[in-house]
C-alpha cells in the first residue's frame, strides 16, 4: 500500500467507524445466533395457536391423535430445548433495512455475519448440515456454501431500524409453479392448489397441517419468490388488504380442508392451517402461479434491532408492509 | 390377494411397547394404526449404508445383526461436543420410498424386521418386500417430532461410517427408552394404512374438484389423474 493510499485506507476507516452509531456488529452476531435458535426450537404461537384450534375440529381419532403429539412436540422443544424437527430445513434470512438506518460496516459485513452466525448456528444448537453441492454432494457441516443461505433485502421508508428474520423451511415435497393464462381464472388457481396439495399431501409426505402460500403473477422467479414469503413470513389468521385477495385467501383455505385429507394424508379435515396469496404484476398474456407450504414445522424469528443497539425479539415478521407491497413508486 | 377387512374408522389405536431387538411373534401381531414405542438399541441408515454396503460390497465395521433388528431412516440433527461425544438433539424420519430397490437383499442380509420412517411405501412393494422377511414398516408421527424422538434418545454408543458417509448419511447407533409412538403403517400381511387412507380419499375428490375446468395450457408430466400417487 502507498502511503497516500494508507492514508485514505484510514480516513475511510474512522469515516464508516464513526458512522456506526447504530446497530454495532457484535449485537449483529448475537441476535442472529438467538434468531437461530428461537427459530429452531421455539414454534411461532400464531401457529401453535392454528394447530390448537385444529384440534376443536378434528373428528378423525387418528388425524386428532397426530395433531396432538405435534402439540407436545412444540412442549417438548420449548423444554428441552432441542429443534422441533430433525430435519432443520435451510436457514435462510429476510432483512429490511430502514432508511434512516446507520448501516455503518456496510451490506458485506452485514452478510458476513450473517453467513458466520449460521455456520455458528448450526454447530452450537445443532441443527442438521443440510446444504451440500448439488452435483458433488459435498457438504461444509454448516449449512453455508455457494448462495447458501439466501439473504433477501426489503427496504422501508422513514425508520432507523433494521429487521432481520429467519426462516428455516423444511420440506422436499409441496412446492411447485404453473404457467396459467387469463382464460384459466381463478377456477385455475384454485386447481392447481388442489392438484399440488392432493399429490404430496399424500401420505402426509408435505408433513401438513400446512400453510398454504399462493403466489399469482410476476415472473416465474418472482412468482415462486412471493409464494414463498406469503407462506414463511405471514402469520395465522392475517388477511390480504386487497378484499378479492382476502376473499381468495378464505376460499383456498376452506377448499383444502374439504379435500377430506388430515395430518399425514389421514382420512380428516385439518389439512390447511391458513392460506395466504401474494400477487405481483404480470405479463399481460399470463397468469404464472406458484405454491409453497410450510409444514408443521413452521419456523422463523424476527428481532428489530434499533439505532440505539436495543434488540426486540418477536415471531411475526411484519414483511409485508405497505411499502413492500406498493403499486406506485 | 386377500380383501381387506380393515376399517379405517375403527382402528385400535392400541400402544404397543417394544424392546429391541424385536421378537419377530410381536411384531405379527401388530395392527394398522397401532401406537408403538422401542426400548432398546436401533440404527440409523439410508442410501449412504445400502449403497456403500450392498452395491459397493463394503461391509459395515460391525455385522448389522449384531446391533438391532430395526433400522430407522433418518439423519439425525447431531453435533460432535467438545469432548469428543456426539449430541443428537433431535430425529426426524426420511421418505424410505427412495430406498426400495435395496429391500430385498438388504432384510435378507441384515436380518432387520423394523423398518422406521416416513411416509412408507405401496401395499405392492410391502408384500413384495417386507413380507417374504417377516419385516414390517412403522411410520414417524407428522415426521417432524423430533423433540419428542430425540427426547427418547439415552446414549450413542457408536456412530459408523461417519467419515465416509458424513452426519446425515452415517449409520447412528441409538440406545432409546420408550421411544416412539411409531405408527403401525404396514402389517405383517402387507397392508398399507396410507393406501386405505388414500381409498377413502379418492373416494371424495370428484366432488371437492367439482367441475373445475382442466388448465388451458397443459404439459408433459403434468399429473391429470387425481388418483394417482407420486411415489
Ligand atoms: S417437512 Fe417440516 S416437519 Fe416435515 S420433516 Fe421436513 S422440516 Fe420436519
Amino acid at each position: 500500500m502507498t502511503s497516500q493510499n494508507k492514508t485514505m485506507h484510514a480516513q475511510l476507516t474512522k469515516k464508516y467507524a464513526d458512522a456506526t452509531i447504530g446497530p454495532d456488529w457484535s449485537i449483529i452476531e448475537s441476535t442472529a445466533m438467538t434468531l437461530m435458535r428461537n427459530a429452531a426450537i421455539s414454534i411461532p404461537v400464531d401457529f401453535k395457536d392454528g394447530i390448537r384450534d385444529a384440534t376443536k375440529t378434528e373428528r378423525n381419532p387418528l388425524s386428532l391423535f397426530v395433531l396432538e403429539q405435534i402439540s407436545e412436540n412444540y412442549t417438548t422443544a420449548e423444554t428441552d430445548g432441542r429443534p422441533m424437527c430433525g430435519d432443520t430445513g435451510l436457514p435462510r434470512w429476510y432483512v429490511k433495512i430502514g432508511e434512516h438506518c446507520p448501516m455503518g460496516a456496510g451490506f458485506v459485513r452485514l452478510e458476513r455475519t450473517l453467513r458466520r452466525a449460521t455456520a455458528e448456528a448450526t454447530r452450537k444448537i445443532p441443527l442438521r448440515p443440510n446444504r451440500v453441492h448439488p452435483l458433488t454432494r459435498k457438504d461444509h457441516d454448516n449449512n453455508v456454501g455457494i448462495f447458501a443461505p439466501e439473504i433477501d433485502y426489503s427496504f422501508e421508508p422513514d425508520v432507523d431500524w433494521m429487521e432481520i428474520t429467519t426462516v428455516h423451511k423444511g420440506g422436499l415435497f409441496g412446492s411447485d409453479y404453473r404457467m396459467l393464462f387469463p382464460a384459466d381464472g381463478i377456477d385455475g388457481i384454485k386447481r392447481f392448489f388442489l392438484d399440488t396439495f392432493v399429490e404430496f399431501g399424500r401420505r402426509g409426505m408435505a408433513c401438513q397441517p400446512a400453510v398454504v402460500g399462493l403466489g399469482i403473477g410476476g415472473c416465474k422467479d418472482t412468482t415462486m419468490r412471493i409464494a414463498k414469503e406469503a407462506a414463511c413470513l405471514r402469520t395465522v389468521g392475517d388477511r390480504h388488504p386487497d378484499p378479492q385477495v382476502a376473499e381468495l385467501e378464505e376460499e383456498i383455505k376452506s377448499l383444502g380442508n374439504r379435500i377430506g385429507m388430515g395430518p399425514m394424508g389421514f382420512v380428516g379435515n385439518s389439512a390447511v392451517i391458513d392460506a395466504h396469496i401474494e400477487v405481483a404484476y404480470a405479463h399481460t398474456g399470463g397468469m404464472p402461479v406458484a405454491m409453497h407450504t410450510f409444514c408443521f414445522a413452521s419456523r422463523r424469528a424476527t428481532a428489530r434491532i434499533n439505532a440505539n443497539g436495543s434488540v426486540e425479539f418477536r415471531s411475526d415478521p411484519k414483511w409485508f408492509t405497505e411499502h413492500h407491497r406498493r403499486e406506485g413508486f | 390377494m386377500t380383501t381387506s377387512p380393515i376399517d379405517i374408522d375403527h382402528l385400535a389405536m392400541k400402544r404397543v411397547d417394544l424392546t429391541c431387538p424385536v421378537d419377530p411373534a410381536e411384531l405379527r401381531k401388530l395392527q394398522l394404526g397401532d401406537m408403538v414405542y422401542l426400548t432398546g438399541t436401533i440404527f440409523t441408515g439410508r442410501e449412504g449404508l445400502y449403497k456403500r454396503w450392498l452395491d459397493d460390497g463394503i461391509e459395515p465395521p460391525v455385522p448389522l445383526h449384531e446391533i438391532s433388528n430395526a433400522n430407522f431412516h433418518c439423519s439425525p440433527a447431531a453435533a460432535r461436543r467438545e469432548d469428543g461425544q456426539y449430541d443428537v438433539k433431535a430425529v426426524t424420519g426420511t421418505a424410505s420410498f427412495r430406498f426400495g430397490k435395496w429391500f430385498n437383499r438388504f432384510f435378507e442380509r441384515s436380518g432387520v424386521k423394523v423398518i422406521i420412517g416416513k411416509a412408507g411405501l405401496s401395499s405392492e412393494d410391502y408384500r413384495r418386500l417386507f413380507v417374504p422377511h417377516g419385516a414390517v414398516y412403522l411410520t414417524t408421527v407428522g415426521y417432524g417430532l423430533g423433540a419428542t424422538y430425540g427426547h427418547a434418545i439415552r446414549h450413542i454408543p457408536a456412530v459408523h461410517w461417519l467419515e465416509e458417509l458424513g452426519i446425515a448419511q452415517a449409520m447412528w447407533v441409538l440406545e432409546v427408552s420408550s421411544m416412539g409412538p411409531f405408527i403401525v403403517e404396514c402389517d405383517a400381511q402387507g397392508n398399507s394404512l396410507f393406501e386405505l387412507s388414500n381409498e377413502r380419499i379418492n373416494a371424495g375428490l370428484k366432488d371437492v374438484y367439482g367441475d373445475l375446468p382442466q388448465p388451458v395450457l397443459r404439459r408433459f408430466g403434468e399429473v391429470i389423474d387425481r388418483q394417482q400417487e407420486v411415489i
